[in-house]
This record gives C-alpha cells, sequence and structure tokens, in this order.
C-alpha cells in the first residue's frame, strides 16, 4: 500500500501549477480582505462525485458503473487516474489553467443518508444535525469581520429566501430575479415609513433595496437560466460594494433513476454558472475563491432503475484565479467491495469541513486552525492546506 | 391541468368558512409532499391533495398515511412505480433472457421506502436503520402506477388509485422494526404502514411538528407532550389532535407567533382585498413569484415550517410588489374600518397612522395587505 502522501502525489495532475502563483505581485494586503470574494455553490440533493470526477483508473470502476463509462472515453482528464465529466467542460478549462481544484472522496461529519439532516450539517456546520442554529458562512461573516478589525463584509444570498448556511448573527441580504411588476417608489417610500416601528421588517426591507438598486435591470424572469444567473451572482458580487461572501444553490441531483441523462443535464447548468460567473467577474476572479459543495454522495453501485441512491463521500471543486488547482486532492479510498464503505457507498477519507475551512482561511488570510474550530466546532484534524496560492 | 388543480387550492382556501380545516389540508399535503417538477406527476399533484389528504385531515392518521403515500403521484414522485423485487418473478424471467439491457429498471429503489420512515412517520432519529429501509422498499415492490410498463396488464387496481402487481412483489416474510410480517400481496406494506403509524415515535415526530405550525417555530414542550399523549391513546385520531390544539393555551397566546409562509400570505391578502376571479394562469404566476408554488417544494421534506425561511429581504420585497398590484384590481372602499375588523384590537397605531395618510383608497389597502399584522400569524 501506498502512503497517504505518495497516493496523493500521484494522483496530482499538472505539476507545474505551482510556479505559476510567482508571476502575480503580491500587493501587501494580508491584513485587510482587501477585495477578496467568496461564493459557495450548494449542490442540493447529493451530487454523485464519481459521476462528476469519474476515478476511471480505478479497477472497480467499470463493474460498478456499466455502460455510463462511455461517457468518459476523450473526456478531460485530471491527472492520469481520474476523468472530468464531458458537460462540465468550462471547468475543464478552469483546470487546464490551474484554477480549479477537486477533492475526491470528502464527506462532512454526517454519516446516515437523510439528505436533509445531511443539508442541515453542512448548512450549519455543527457536528450533529439540528445541534446548531446559525450557518457557517455566516459565522465567516463575523470572524472575518473581528479579524480584520474592519467593516462587516457584505453577505448575500442569491435565492428568494435566505439559505440556512447564511443565516445568523451578521446581516445577510436575499435576492431573485423578479417577473412581477415594479412597485412604485412612492409605494416603496411609504413601505418604509410603515416598516419604521417594526425592527425585523425595517432591516428586512432596508436590505432589499439596497441589492435591488446593486442588480438594476437584471433582464431575468427566474433563477433557472443557468448562464444568466452565474453573470447576475457576479455582477452582485463585483467591486467595493458588491457582496463579499454570498451563497447560490442548485437542486436537483438527487438521481435515483436515470442518472446518466438528468446527470449529464445538472452538470451542464452547474458548467454554464460557473463558466459565466468566472467570465463576470473579470479582473476580480483572482480574487475570488469559489467552493461548490454536496451534503453527500450515492452509491457506487448503479441500482435497479439506472440510479443511484444515498451515499457517503462525494467530490468538492474549489475554483478561483488564485487557487492551486489542475489537480485532485484525494486520498483514494477504492472501489473494492472490501473498500467501498459499509460495502455500498465511496469510503469518505477527507473531511469537507476541513476544505471548507482551509480554503477560507487562505483565501481570507485567517488563522486555519481558529477558522475551523469556528466555523465547524468539533471537528478533530487539520484544516486542508496549499489550496490557495500565498 | 394541474394549474387549474392549483386554482381550486387557493379559491377554496380564499372563500372557505371554515378556513382552520384548509390549513390542516396544507399542512398535511407538505407533510405528504409531492413535487410536479417530477416528469409524470403533474396530472397527479392535485388529486393526491384532493383525493388522498382531504378526506383524512380529521381522520385516521394510519388512513391519511396508507392514502398518500401509496397514491399515484407519490409512488411517482418517489421512484416506487419502477421499483422491482430481486427475487420477484418478473425479474427471474428477465435474467433467464440472455441480451438483457443493463441499463433498463432492473431492480429494488428504497427512495419511497426511506422517505416515509423518515419524512412521513418516524422522523429521523426515530429507531430505523438502514435495514429496516431495504426491508420496507421490499415490502413495497409491487405498488405501482396503473398502466405502465410490460408488466401493466397484470396490474389489480387498489383503493388509493395505485395498482399492485404481484409480478414484481419481492415474496417472503419482511422483518421491520423488529417485527416479522407474513410474505403476500399488497396487504404486506399496508400492515407495515399501519404500525409504522402506531410507532410511538411517530406520535413524538408528529405532535412536534403540529406544534410547530400553529405555535411557533420553537413549540412549547407542554403542547408537544400533549398532542403526543393525545395521538397514542387515540391511536392517531386526528380529529381529536386537533381538538387538543384548540383547547391548549399555548395556541392562544396573545401576539404573532409564526412569520407567514408566501402561500399563507397570499391566501390571506386574496380574503382580505376581496379580489374575485383570478385567472389559473395567474394564481400559478403569483405563487411561483412569491416564493411557494404549491406542490413543488424542492425536497420531499416539502417547504420549511421557520420563521428564518421565509423572512428574507427578497420575499418582503415580492409580497410588496404584488400587493400594489392586487390593490388596484380590488374594491378599495372603507380599507381603514376593514383593517379594524380584520385585526381587532390588534391594528398598531402606525398602520393606522399610514393607512389614514394614504393618497388613495388602493393605496390603503396596498399598504394594508403588506403591513407588519399581515406579515406574521
Amino acid at each position: 500500500m501506498l502512503t497517504r502522501l505518495d497516493r496523493r502525489t500521484l494522483l496530482a495532475g499538472s505539476l507545474a501549477l505551482g510556479a505559476s502563483g510567482l508571476v502575480l505581485p503580491r500587493i501587501a494586503l494580508a491584513q485587510t480582505t482587501g477585495t477578496r470574494k467568496v461564493l459557495f455553490v450548494l449542490l442540493r440533493g447529493a451530487a454523485d462525485g464519481l459521476s462528476m470526477l469519474a476515478p476511471v483508473g480505478d479497477p472497480g470502476f467499470a463493474g460498478l458503473r456499466g455502460a455510463a463509462l462511455a461517457d468518459y472515453e476523450g473526456a478531460a482528464r485530471i491527472g492520469s487516474f481520474f476523468a472530468l465529466h464531458p458537460a462540465l467542460t468550462e471547468v475543464g478549462k478552469a483546470a487546464t489553467a490551474g484554477e480549479a481544484l477537486f477533492v475526491h472522496g470528502a464527506a462532512t461529519a454526517y454519516r446516515e443518508r437523510s439528505h436533509f439532516d445531511a443539508q442541515n450539517l453542512l448548512e450549519t456546520g455543527g457536528s450533529a444535525p439540528y445541534a446548531t442554529k446559525d450557518g457557517w458562512l455566516n459565522r465567516l461573516v463575523s470572524l472575518t469581520a473581528e479579524a480584520h478589525k474592519g467593516e462587516v463584509p457584505r453577505a448575500l444570498a442569491i435565492a428568494p429566501a435566505v439559505p440556512l448556511a447564511l443565516r445568523g448573527d451578521a446581516p445577510v441580504s436575499s435576492y431573485a430575479p423578479s417577473a412581477l411588476p415594479a412597485a412604485s417608489g412612492d409605494f416603496m417610500t411609504r413601505v418604509a415609513s410603515l416598516y419604521e416601528a417594526d425592527s425585523e421588517l425595517a432591516s428586512l426591507w432596508a436590505r432589499a433595496l439596497e441589492t435591488r438598486a446593486m442588480a438594476g435591470d437584471d433582464n431575468l424572469n427566474s433563477l433557472r437560466d443557468a448562464s444568466a444567473n452565474g453573470a447576475l451572482v457576479a455582477s452582485l458580487m463585483q467591486g467595493a460594494r458588491g457582496a463579499q461572501i454570498a451563497m447560490i444553490e442548485v437542486d436537483g441531483w438527487d438521481t435515483h433513476a436515470n442518472q446518466r441523462g438528468v446527470f449529464a443535464r445538472q452538470a451542464r447548468g452547474l458548467d454554464a454558472l460557473l463558466a459565466a460567473y468566472r467570465t463576470g467577474m473579470g479582473e476580480e476572479w483572482r480574487d475570488t475563491l469559489v467552493l461548490v459543495a454536496t451534503e453527500f454522495g450515492r452509491t457506487a453501485k448503479l441500482n435497479g432503475t439506472g440510479g443511484t441512491d444515498h451515499g457517503t463521500a462525494s467530490a468538492a471543486l474549489v475554483m478561483g484565479g488564485s487557487v492551486r488547482g489542475g489537480r485532485v486532492e484525494a486520498d483514494w479510498p477504492g472501489l473494492g467491495a472490501g473498500q467501498l464503505y459499509e460495502g455500498r457507498d465511496l469510503a469518505p477519507t477527507i473531511a469537507l469541513e476541513s476544505v471548507l475551512a482551509g480554503a477560507v482561511a487562505e483565501h481570507f488570510r485567517l488563522d486555519p486552525a481558529q477558522t475551523l474550530a469556528r466555523l465547524f466546532p468539533g471537528r478533530i484534524g487539520k484544516p486542508l492546506s496549499g489550496i490557495v496560492r500565498s | 391541468m394541474a394549474i387549474d388543480d392549483l386554482a381550486v387550492r387557493v379559491n377554496v382556501a380564499v372563500a372557505s368558512e371554515t378556513p382552520l380545516v384548509e390549513r390542516l389540508v396544507h399542512f398535511w399535503s407538505n407533510h405528504f409532499s409531492v413535487s410536479v417538477a417530477k416528469p409524470g406527476t403533474q396530472f397527479e399533484a392535485g388529486p393526491h391533495e384532493f383525493n388522498a389528504v382531504r378526506p383524512h385531515v380529521l381522520g385516521k392518521f394510519s388512513d391519511l398515511l396508507k392514502a398518500a403515500v401509496l397514491h399515484p403521484a407519490m409512488l411517482l414522485y418517489l421512484d416506487q412505480f419502477q421499483s422491482i423485487g430481486p427475487n420477484a418473478p418478473f425479474q427471474q424471467r428477465r435474467a433467464a433472457r440472455a441480451n438483457l439491457d443493463p441499463q433498463a429498471p432492473r431492480g429494488l429503489n428504497e427512495n419511497l421506502a426511506r422517505e416515509v420512515l423518515e419524512l412521513h412517520t418516524l422522523g429521523v432519529g426515530g429507531g430505523y436503520t438502514q435495514a429496516d429501509v431495504t426491508e420496507l422498499a421490499r415490502a413495497l415492490t409491487g405498488w405501482t402506477v396503473p398502466g405502465i410498463g410490460r408488466v401493466g396488464r397484470f396490474a389489480q387496481e387498489q383503493a388509493s388509485g395505485a395498482a399492485f402487481v404481484g409480478l414484481v412483489h419481492e415474496p417472503g416474510t419482511r422483518k421491520i422494526l423488529g417485527k416479522n410480517y407474513a410474505a403476500g400481496g399488497p396487504e404486506q406494506a399496508l400492515a407495515v404502514l399501519d404500525d409504522l403509524a402506531a410507532h410511538p415515535s411517530t406520535a413524538r415526530f408528529i405532535a412536534t411538528k403540529f406544534a410547530r405550525h400553529f405555535a411557533g417555530d420553537t413549540p412549547p414542550e407542554g403542547l408537544v407532550a400533549r398532542l403526543e399523549a393525545d395521538f397514542r391513546t387515540t391511536g392517531g385520531d386526528l380529529a381529536s389532535l386537533t381538538r387538543t390544539l384548540i383547547a391548549s393555551p399555548e395556541a392562544w397566546v396573545a401576539g404573532p407567533v409564526k412569520f407567514r409562509t408566501p402561500f399563507e400570505w397570499f391566501i390571506s391578502a386574496m380574503r382580505l382585498s376581496g379580489l374575485e376571479g383570478l385567472e389559473p394562469q395567474r394564481i400559478a404566476r403569483v405563487l411561483n413569484e412569491l416564493g411557494q408554488a404549491p406542490w413543488r417544494a424542492p425536497s420531499p421534506a416539502g417547504y420549511d415550517d421557520l420563521a428564518a425561511s421565509w423572512a428574507a429581504p427578497d420575499v418582503l420585497f415580492r409580497r410588496v410588489e404584488l400587493a400594489e398590484r392586487m390593490a388596484q384590481g380590488a374594491p378599495a372602499d372603507d380599507v381603514l374600518a376593514r383593517a379594524e375588523a380584520a385585526f381587532p384590537d390588534a391594528l398598531s397605531d402606525m398602520t393606522r397612522t399610514w393607512l389614514t395618510r394614504a393618497e388613495s383608497g388602493r393605496q390603503a389597502l396596498a399598504l394594508l395587505l403588506v403591513a407588519p399584522e399581515m406579515m406574521r400569524r
């Protein structure tokens, strides 16, 4: 058997990437968050990591996935072992540019198979579902403000309602495109007066107006069009007034049946969203970090209806102009009969919490251990390091 | 068409003289959530609520459970319709054939079984294991939708509107939560569902959820315990459960306990505005824009029943946009009097002041529709 370190090295893709970090001169931003931005993309429904980044080098893979193997013929490789799903074209280009890092075999501390409990744990960052009331992204807002003794970073949910990960004491706004006729200015002024004595509604109203002003005319009627959506998120995060910490959700990953087609469609949407976002951030992409994660993985073997059921470990994606990408971070557990978790799932070998905490700590120049303890209390182990070029 | 069903749901709720019953229907329909986003369920979601949920909201929980879980809408939504017992006669015959398409549906799907245990009955932490999920999935094989696939001609119609196909049912006895169930046909799953309905974890789970809906996001423990005891002693009599809720002081505290969900706000706004005759298309579009289209919850857990999920800037903004539009088509006389009547002894001075200062009856009505009193219940 290879050691953990050896296997990681073995799986590493492009080795040239370390050097590219030296090209850009770093301005001394170490004591402030500067204009750094983080976007958290939550894939709800348990996205299948083995489809996203297929371990085609594993001798067990073909037997588990059968006909789906054909999808990866000619697909972009990340290292020699993994093939990227063909629908993730733009993500693949980002990987080639060294700006996309994959983490495989990652799972939160949750080991059951309920979407809702797993999402609750991933969003709150608690060590058990429902144990914590606020979300880890909201605590990141407070932590960043404290650590840099500065202004509270602007936080935004690009969703009709604030998802749990962003709920908490720090102020958060939410925004989603609307097809309703715009209210008149006079009416909106009166509504503001009506809410003056009601602190909850007054605060919600103020934040709604602020975000509306930033979005301008979004020309969107809903959050369905993935590419326009990515551009919208970028428009809400760009510039000094843009949101620094934001979140968007992508539903529909619960592929219990006919997974090949459903996953490809989902992946195309995600790819378009991320590509449009990357383009939209322009120069700021250099200081932007995108975290893509899901609540858990799916069963290794296809079920009787051409789908997969609730599993354990999955893959996560970290993107950004300063990410040490183009590689896969994994301690590959293997797909052999004795290697699967409970005989059915990809076994978890990396804590997803350590990936999220490590990434935001390096990006915002926070102390990694403190960041992990604050965002994901009660976790043993160290935050993953070497995610962002310093 | 699903949109017409949606309009029926809204119009009944707006016109109802027994709004509590409507709330019960909406509560239980959300508890047994199905989504029209799943292909095939578009024409089944309305009938699921009308025929499987509504008749039982003041009946027995076990009857509600069986009707709602085994309705075609749920069987389609949670993939049960294509689940096949690995040792069922149909499967054995197919396996014997040489050129089997490896991608074709050919086995067990545990989606419905898991959600029945986790969301409909015992709840997470209710004391079941992965083995119980798989066993329940086996017991449920054979329950499918009429007219599907090559086994359709063997289907026996069932009371729920579903069909049972013995050829795809997994043979043998099942062991679930420590109890054995004799081999059999459709009655095997029915027997398991009856026992799940009577399980103590179910009583606790339902009591908590019921209390949270009516008495606030963090319901008083005394109320939960009383509802739980009621559920257990009456064997899940939902009329008794509702009476116990009404008789409880915790249900009558002064001041609002919940931020209204978009659907609740829309129904209240429709009732208060007196707006009538909205086209089904328009109702569907508006509910979608408000953020809570019925039968379209993002997961089988249904829509969240917590204020924190709905008290968001954008949610509020949409209500304001819609209120101004609604007020343009509604009767706009005596708005202040209507406000006093709708919120007796509960209208704030602030709201009264701004209704009085409105430049027109229409504007006063629009303001009333988004007043703090309307945002909470």
